[in-house]
């Protein structure tokens, strides 16, 4: 009846985790009886869970990765604490069953269910927006792929309650993840987790890749798409590109696990070099896909707070399209010391350098964009800044490790973990919270405090360099990742002060939500009545903020790279329009989050062993699915008038003159 | 007077200039920067060669993102600004050529490096390699030397200045075989052979650890790799042969249980062919007894170890706590 599961399934004597349980559920006690107070149930219902507004599923990706990223930051602090403290003979405090896990779990939720997340729902409130368009190409879908993402990092949750995580490193590496090594439902739930959220961010890449595909609107070609909307196009198609692959290679570990099968096993065939090629066929082009839309977040920042068009915009598409196409050649990198030739290690040696030049192209780019520039020194622009100087720093730590000579020594050392890290935080992390602040007004209708902004980016800044920087020199010195403890106490210093900083970092974090609560309590003082806080360019910047759920009321003709920047200097943007149609919106549906609760189902009785709740659960999917097929009411047409109230009361609080464009013309002039 | 008090002054910035100097030496003496071998040694070299090619392009990056943003922004009133300028070809040719001309040096050492530096080359020396096979095991290393008929566990005994052939395999969970000081690493991994050639040139004790993570007990699979000298190696050899047990096929299932922390162990004699039988367990035994294909080992002694053993070798339980 209930499979595997039994009460021992909770781990009570794990005071950690009893006391985050704890935690957890008063929390959300607290939470369910707020709303119950403040009688938001059908708020919450009508207005977000059932919700297909782009703008608000991409709100909601990005609560979803905040939140969890305080679950993974979390999990770092506790490591850099265990290895600060577990030198000569000491075991710290966390014993290897317990810190596997976390190290496991740390990888997953940061990569999966943080920068994931965080790309994709910026990915979602930005890129209609861009091109013009009232929504994505499949709002459905779209609210579907969210909420099957947050099952996943739900999923994650429970297993740290009920049952345990995968302690296996974030990739699984079989024969470790075999049911004979990892009996326990470790890896089920790892493996559900991911095969569920990875079915929504495959879902998610053809949404948008259509939408970017054929949505813009009219006179947009292709090179006249703004270049985040590049961005996101090239990391859509890697998504479509690479997500099956991922799906895939966890089925096969599925049926090793679940059928008896061997495909990855040491007995009967079985081969585990396959899985570690395969899951790195996935694995490489992911971090492409994290990275290259916070490069065109980087650039509209840029390109925006310098008052001059991006640098080089053919040499940033051509470059970020060339990222595209090599990063599906490289994947043999992250594994040089398996015993490959030479010749065969050097090609992809090779193969990984060359991808530096279209990314050395890109910061040469916004180097020239800054250059005879007027800098505005925004927080987005403090997070550019620092992505500079830190990405340019990690990526030459990565054609080092590129190199297979030195990857030879340099493998699987905490110099590679600094690495990763280095571009990732200093890369994706940095791009995400500049482009957070950038476009929160767009989104909300008011901008973020400035001064809590840049509290948090500078001590991200000093906590990455005080975090990371001591683990290249361990790296140097041999230190192995993921070691519980280690017996050479000349590593003990460094390792205190990396959990400094992880601290520093803590700092930061606070000061992300303090900015949070500051910027909403004083949001008043501080709203955006233009529609165009940082004197923009694109398109997006020429509707209100924030933007009204059909996002324009008429969809404009394109005739150029920078349309709302060229329509500001013609003197033809903010012009009323004298006439307004109907709009034709789709409807919201309660099917997507239906689906997906259903899927926590399926996938917790896959993971348990459940077979008739995993059956009856699949039913209900399919089932739900095809009534949804049958729903004929999925559209609505909002009435001209409507829009004309919403407009004109939008176009009475417009400021009669704008200072910031206005006077930045005169300047020029 | 005025002496002692320059050098009150000066004590601070003294002090400072120690503490540099202190972790630079620390830094000397980072195991990678701190080789004792010949690949070791190459290696080095290779990462002191590449980080500084790529810093001609990195130095003048950073340099030029920090005063860019602080000479353009925008209460320099005095600085130039071009709002409409966002295209030079001359611009573009050169941020092109730069990465692509360093990307091609790179290119070449890369290509040299990774054929010199092959974990599978044998290293030229006029002394014949020592052979010594290597088996992960969870969580300890054992060494077999094939043409002594010892073995060892966590602890490596290895003559100076003479090349070391490593056979390398694991009997269940991969791991990466790797002693920093010596240079490259390489997988163990089960059912599987790889081969790896290090050198020591000087005397002395060198940490040697698995660097791919396997499982819980994976950081106490530490082992000392100690380098004597030719004749202090063949007098080892000697007092392991007469004063050592026999690793037999019992003695080697044993090892097999999964332990942590394993004291370092000596075996006077070991069973022919327990490294290809090791390599070999998972192999599907051939119908008629004949396999075809290349086999560059020596050949297969299938019944080396007691057939009840050979036959299923269990799968470790993981330590439940």
């Amino acid at each position: 009846m209930f499979g595997k599961l039994d009460l021992s399934a909770i781990p009570f004597h794990e005071p950690i985790i009893m006391g985050t349980l704890v935690i957890v559920m008063l929390g959300g006690a607290a939470l369910l009886a707020a709303i119950t107070y403040y009688r938001k149930w059908t708020y919450l219902w009508r207005e977000w869970l059932t919700s297909v507004d782009h703008k608000r599923i991409g709100v909601m990706y990005i609560i979803l990765a905040l939140v969890m990223l305080l679950r993974g930051f979390a999990d770092a602090l506790m490591m850099r604490a265990q290895q600060a403290i577990a030198a000569n003979g000491s075991t710290g405090y966390l014993p290897p069953h317990h810190y596997d896990q976390i190290f496991t779990a740390h990888g997953v939720i940061m990569i999966f269910f943080v920068a994931t997340p965080l790309i994709l729902g910026l990915m979602n409130v930005v890129v209609p927006l861009q091109i013009g368009a009232r929504d994505v190409a499949f709002p459905f879908v779209n609210s579907l792929s969210f909420w099957l993402s947050a099952v996943g990092a739900v999923l994650v949750m429970m297993s740290m309650f009920v049952g345990d995580f995968a302690a296996t490193g974030w990739v699984a590496y079989p024969p470790l993840s075999e049911l004979g090594y990892s009996p326990t439902v470790g890896v089920d739930y790892y493996i559900w987790s991911l095969q569920v959220s990875g079915l929504g961010t495959l879902l998610t890449g053809i949404n948008l890749v259509v939408t970017i595909l054929r949505m813009r609107a009219p006179g947009m070609t292709l090179m006249r798409m703004p270049v985040f909307t590049w961005t996101a196009l090239i990391t859509n198609i890697l998504i479509i590109g690479v997500f099956p692959v991922l799906t895939a290679t966890l089925a096969l570990l599925s049926a090793d696990r679940y059928l008896d099968m061997h495909f990855f096993t040491n007995e009967l065939g079985g081969n585990a070099m396959m899985y570690i090629n395969l899951i790195w066929v996935w694995g490489h082009p992911e971090v492409y896909i994290l990275i290259l839309p916070c490069f065109g977040a980087f650039s509209e920042i840029i390109s925006t707070f310098s008052g001059k068009p991006l640098f080089g915009y053919k040499s940033m598409v051509y470059a970020t399209s060339s990222i595209g196409v090599l990063s599906f050649f490289v994947w043999l990198h992250h594994f040089f010391t398996m015993g490959s030739g030479a010749n065969v290690n050097a090609f992809f040696g090779i193969m990984t350098s060359i991808i530096s030049i279209p990314t050395g192209v890109k910061l040469f780019n916004w180097l020239f964009t800054m250059f005879r520039g007027r800098i505005r020194y925004h927080s987005s622009v403090w997070w550019t800044i620092g992505f500079m100087v830190t990405f340019a720093i990690g990526g030459m730590t990565g054609v080092l490790l590129a190199v297979p000579g030195a990857d030879f020594v340099l493998h699987n050392s905490l110099f590679l973990v600094a690495h990763f890290h280095n571009v990732i935080i200093g890369g994706v992390l940095f791009g995400c919270l500049a482009a957070i602040g950038f476009w929160f007004p767009k989104v909300f209708g008011f901008t973020l405090n400035e001064f809590w902004g840049k509290v948090s980016f500078w001590c991200w800044l000093v906590g990455f360099y005080l975090a990371f920087m001591p683990l290249y020199v361990l790296g140097l010195d041999g230190m192995t990742r993921r070691m519980n403890h280690y017996d050479d106490p000349t590593w003990q210093p460094w390792l205190v002060v990396a959990l400094i900083g992880a601290l520093v970092i803590a700092c930061g974090i606070a000061a992300l939500g303090i900015q949070l609560v500051v910027s909403i309590r004083h949001r008043n003082a501080n709203l955006d009545m233009t529609g165009d806080p940082w004197d923009g360019r694109s398109l997006e910047w020429s509707t209100a903020s924030p933007a009204p759920f059909y996002n324009f009321a008429h969809v404009p003709t394109i005739t150029s790279l920078e349309p709302h920047w060229d329509a500001k200097k013609a003197g033809t943007a903010y012009v009323e329009p004298t006439t307004y149609e109907d709009i034709h919106m789709p409807r919201n549906t309660g099917a997507g989050f239906i689906i997906a609760a259903i899927s926590l189902a399926l996938c917790f009785a896959l993971v348990w062993h459940i077979w008739p709740l995993a059956i009856v659960s699949l039913l209900g999917m399919i089932v739900a699915f095809i009534v949804r097929t049958y729903d004929r009411d999925v559209d609505f047409y909002v009435p001209a008038a409507e829009v004309a109230a919403i407009e004109r009361a939008r176009f009475a609080r417009l400021p009669t003159n704008h200072p910031t464009a206005a006077t930045r013309f005169e300047e020029a002039a | 007077m005025s002496a002692s008090l320059l050098l009150r002054f000066r004590r601070p910035a003294l002090r400072l200039a120690v503490l540099v100097g202190v972790i630079f030496l620390q830094g000397c003496r980072l195991a990678l920067f701190d080789p004792k071998g010949d690949i070791g040694n190459q290696e080095r070299h290779l990462i002191l060669l590449s980080t500084g090619l790529m810093l001609l392009v990195v130095i003048p990056v950073i340099a030029l993102t920090l005063y860019f943003f602080w000479r353009y922004r925008a209460t320099n009133t005095e600085a130039t600004y071009a709002p409409e300028w966002s295209h030079s070809t001359a611009i573009e040719v050169v941020v092109w050529t730069i990465p692509c001309v360093i990307v091609a040096v790179l290119a070449v050492l890369i290509w040299r490096s990774t054929h010199d530096l092959d974990p599978y080359k044998p290293l030229a020396s006029e002394r014949p390699p020592l052979k010594v096979e290597v088996v992960a095991l969870n969580w300890k290393w054992l060494f077999i030397y094939p043409d002594y008929g010892v073995a060892t566990v966590n602890e490596l005994v290895v003559p100076a200045r003479t090349p070391i052939e490593f056979h390398l395999t694991a009997d269940s969970l991969m791991n990466s075989f790797f002693i920093p000081r010596l240079g490259s690493q390489v997988y163990a991994m089960a059912g599987m052979e790889t081969r790896l050639h290090l050198i020591a040139d000087d005397v002395g004790t060198y940490a040697g650890r698995s660097s791919a993570y396997s499982g819980s007990g994976f950081s106490g699979m530490r082992f000392d790799t100690i380098a004597v000298s030719e004749a202090d190696f063949a007098d080892w050899i000697r007092r392991t042969r007469t004063s050592s047990p026999a690793l037999d096929a019992d003695g080697y299932h044993a090892l097999t249980a999964p332990s942590e922390h394993e004291p370092a162990r000596k075996f006077g004699s070991v069973a022919p062919g327990l490294f290809e039988h090791v390599v070999d367990q998972y192999m599907p035994k051939p119908i008629g007894g004949e396999v075809c294909g290349p086999s560059d080992s020596v050949a297969r002694t299938p019944s080396v170890l007691a057939p009840s053993h050979t036959d299923a070798l269990p799968l470790m339980s993981p330590a439940k706590d």
